[in-house]
């Protein structure tokens, strides 16, 4: 291909933790590799559904400071999804932009995404398709086991972002969506819950736990009253899923999210439900959570509502 | 074969086989999860074997707990059927360089580092398990004078192809990853490889890996 038909951004500022993400693999535990996938899945579908991009399209994912990218090609549109501040640099004008809405890049242009705002994930992509290779059926980066493109790292500075496709039926569209307000995260008690004292069952979920910097895609380390296991504190290895809390033997609770090691030795206390998953990982460091235990069917049925809001949401892009 | 099944959040079955640790148990759970592979349910999203578990993940759009949690009861296992295993070998070399903790191991097991190597490379190991990362094999049963507990405080990085015992137990890091087992060797042979998507790990739930001990020179010659 001769340079002046690419399409590509060049990585100016990689930020924190990019990635490219879509909907994760499945059916590879047993060998030790996790789901991945974007963390916010609702975010990741309203970014798609506005770029009118296929439902499993790559994007590109980041955690509290975003990259900043420059683009080289004919126009283009872009977009971002979930609460993040950026900036739009043209030859003439310095914009700042709108999550959940879609804007113009001509060559030169750049995109400068600060921060996200009391969340962690935000997501970019453009009305067309990344360059990627597919791992298992997936795009997605695992750092940890170092699966994906780019060599399973992160993205770095430098790094050119190839675009092999430009959709140009394209339509502008937009969102008016705040968010999810939090309040507390429910859960389903877990298959060790009664490995725990009565009063720590008691502080579990009467107490509220403060989210510790030790979190990424792996997990996330909250600390608070201290769990007291009263019957032992390491259990037989065996299978984690995507939500799992288990208590270390320091009587912390750690969350499982989704690039989590798929064996685990700790006791679990309880499972996130698959209806708030979107909304724990966006928690950010030193912010409070809060457990409210709920039960397998009510879960089954929050998640059928979520899903419906979900929909709803998308409904709305105009 | 499976004692119960409970749910482990809402999006998985978590299927009980016993609480010991054993090949008879590890060798039903392991049948279990080739025979649910095969029939290649929809809305299946992961199987996950274990010493005496099987976590069954799914697609909350297509099942719910009650649902398949029959499906799965109904799943008819002859006792009979043989797990495929397949013998493998591993070359692993105890230089000084690699073997990190054998001064540790000597001093928990009371015996000459020459004498634990010597046990350690006269058995073969059967692999209950891969995973907590991509490809790692959980190996047994170590002779009973070879048992000891995992490292006070684990190490921040393990290194790669490190072989290291812990209780029963000995496993392969098939990354550089944060761990606690006692190390006694490393070996140059890629476990886990990442270009072969078909089969990625060298290692399989039932079958047998034999040891075997290399010189640092046959280290470097393979690595190279």
């Amino acid at each position: 291909m001769k340079s002046k038909d690419r399409n590509y951004f060049k990585i100016l500022r990689a930020g924190i933790n990019t990635t490219y993400q879509d909907l994760g693999r499945n059916n590879l535990y047993h060998i030790g590799i996790p789901f991945s996938g974007a963390m916010d899945k609702r975010n990741f579908q309203l970014l798609n559904s506005l770029l009118q991009n296929d439902y499993n399209s790559p994007v590109i994912e980041f955690a509290y400071q975003g990259p900043h990218l420059k683009y080289f090609g004919k126009d283009i549109f872009f977009c971002i999804s979930g609460n993040a501040s950026f900036k739009i640099i043209t030859k003439e004008d310095v914009i700042d932009g709108n999550s959940y809405q879609c804007y113009l890049l001509k060559n030169g242009d750049e995109v400068d995404i600060h921060s996200t705002n009391k969340s962690v994930y935000g997501y970019f992509s453009i009305n067309g398709t990344f360059g990627v290779d597919y791992y298992w059926g997936s795009c997605s980066i695992n750092t940890q086991a170092q699966i994906g493109p780019n060599n399973g790292n992160k993205f770095s500075k430098d790094l050119e972002i190839e675009i092999i496709d430009i959709n140009n039926s394209f339509n502008k569209r937009k969102l008016d969506y705040l968010g999810n307000t939090i309040e507390n995260i429910r859960v389903i008690k877990g298959t060790n819950y009664d490995y725990f004292s009565e009063s720590s069952q008691n502080k579990f979920f009467k107490e509220s736990f403060k989210i510790t910097k030790l979190s990424d895609r792996m997990g996330m380390r909250l600390e608070g009253p201290k769990i007291e296991n009263i019957v032992d504190p390491n259990i037989k290895s065996e299978g984690l899923v995507k939500g799992v809390i288990q208590i270390t033997s320091a009587g912390d609770p750690i969350i499982m999210l989704s690039d989590h090691g798929t064996i685990g030795g700790y006791p679990k206390i309880a499972t996130v439900i698959s209806a708030d998953y979107d909304r724990v990982v966006q928690l950010t460091p030193g912010s409070n959570i809060k457990f409210k235990d709920v039960s397998l069917e009510d879960a089954e049925t929050l998640y059928k509502l979520y899903q419906m809001e979900t929909n709803n949401i998308i409904s709305q892009i105009k | 074969m499976i004692k119960n099944i409970l749910n482990l959040g809402d999006a998985a079955l978590y299927c009980d086989f016993g609480s010991d640790v054993n090949q008879e148990i590890n060798s039903n759970v392991i049948k279990y999860f080739y025979h649910i592979k095969k029939l290649n349910l929809k809305g299946i999203t992961n199987l996950t074997p274990s010493y005496n578990k099987l976590i069954i993940s799914y697609d909350l759009n297509i099942h719910s707990f009650l649902s398949l949690k029959k499906k799965i009861e109904n799943i008819e296992i002859k006792e009979n059927n043989k797990l495929e295993k397949n013998l493998i070998e591993i070359p692993v070399c105890c230089d000084n360089n690699f073997a990190l903790d054998i001064k540790r191991v000597e001093n928990k097991l009371k015996l000459k580092s020459e004498i634990i190597l010597e046990k350690f490379f006269s058995k073969n190991y059967f692999c209950y398990m891969t995973g907590f990362v991509a490809g790692m094999p959980f190996l047994g049963d170590l002779e009973k004078d070879m048992r000891l507990k995992r490292l006070e405080t684990p190490r921040v990085k393990v290194p790669k192809g490190s072989v290291g015992i812990t209780e029963q137990f000995c496993n392969i890091y098939t990354f550089e990853t944060p761990g606690g087992w006692n190390i006694l060797g490393n070996t140059p042979q890629n476990i886990f490889d990442t270009s072969n998507q078909s089969n990625p790990n060298l290692v399989n739930p039932g079958d047998t890996i034999k040891f075997y001990r290399i010189t640092l020179d046959q280290y470097n010659e393979i690595k190279r």
